[in-house]
């Protein structure tokens, strides 16, 4: 499948990143015209996915996190968040519910709030080399699209 | 995120203002904490009205107070929380286990 369009950004493992990630992200994803509610699920599940880069994939140091944003034909955008970091040993046991490495900071739903915000997620990762999480939604088709 | 905290009559109410993501949480956790051990409340209030971003880290933060709530005998409810914030809430399944309004 051939993206009708991309953009792709990079930056440093740092939680001041966090709101401009989501929001860059979510400014992209604009001219696919996205409700409101819509903006917040993307913004959300962006957060989820760069600030377990940040917090679980380097726990003690400064590493590289890049996102990949595609636009599909019919309105579908795919969102690839990667790390280099510590990678996840057991990707099933990790996507469980309430299932968290991180002690009382977190609460273990970071997964969960991705897979309900968006259609589809995927992780791949692999221990010591990183982990890819890949996003798709479909936004919604609305009247003005017609025009 | 701003922390501002108003309390009598072990009465406590926290407004929360700005994003409350892990950079924002890190920054409030604190100061929550020290409004509840220095109000000692049986009602606390968190205010979301100024919460113009929530993730998963707000819902630690969320029942970080609620469990010190319980400890202390008393009760936590959570008001004027917008839409992004509730549906955040709504998809952890923690919705019921506290007073949204
Ligand atoms: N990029 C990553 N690198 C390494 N480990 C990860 C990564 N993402 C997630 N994990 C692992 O998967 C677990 C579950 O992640 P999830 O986002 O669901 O919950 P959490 O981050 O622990 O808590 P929350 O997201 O609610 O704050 C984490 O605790 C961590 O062990
Ligand atoms: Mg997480």
């Amino acid at each position: 499948m051939k993206a009708e369009n991309y953009m792709n950004l990079e930056f440093l493992s740092k939680s001041s990143n966090e709101s401009f990630a989501r929001v860059a992200v979510a400014g992209f994803a604009a001219q696919l015209d996205p409700t409101l509610d819509e903006i917040g699920d993307i913004k959300t599940a962006v957060s989820e996915a760069v600030t377990n880069a940040i917090v679980h994939a380097y726990p003690d140091r400064l590493g590289k996190i890049s996102i990949k944003t595609k636009i599909y034909e019919g309105k579908v955008l795919e969102i690839v968040v990667r790390d280099w970091g510590r990678g996840i040993e057991n990707i099933e046991q990790a996507r469980q519910p309430l299932f968290t490495t991180g002690g009382e900071e977190r609460s273990g739903m970071g997964f969960t709030i991705m897979e309900s915000f968006m259609d589809k997620l995927t992780v791949r990762s692999t221990p010591e080399r990183g982990t890819t999480v890949t996003m798709r939604k479909k936004i919604s088709v609305r009247l003005s699209d017609r025009l | 995120m701003e922390v501002l905290t108003k309390s009598s009559d072990r009465n406590l109410t926290i407004r929360l203002e700005g994003e409350l993501d892990h950079h924002g949480a890190k920054k409030s956790m604190r100061e929550l904490e020290r409004a509840v051990e220095s109000a000692l409340p049986l009602s606390a209030t968190l205010d979301f009205s100024g919460v113009t971003f929530m993730d998963s880290s707000g819902i630690a933060v969320v029942l970080r107070v609620l469990r010190r709530m319980r400890e202390l005998g008393g009760t936590l409810k959570l008001t004027k929380v917008p839409p992004q914030a509730k549906k955040v809430f709504d998809a952890a399944g923690i919705s019921q286990m506290l007073t949204i309004e």
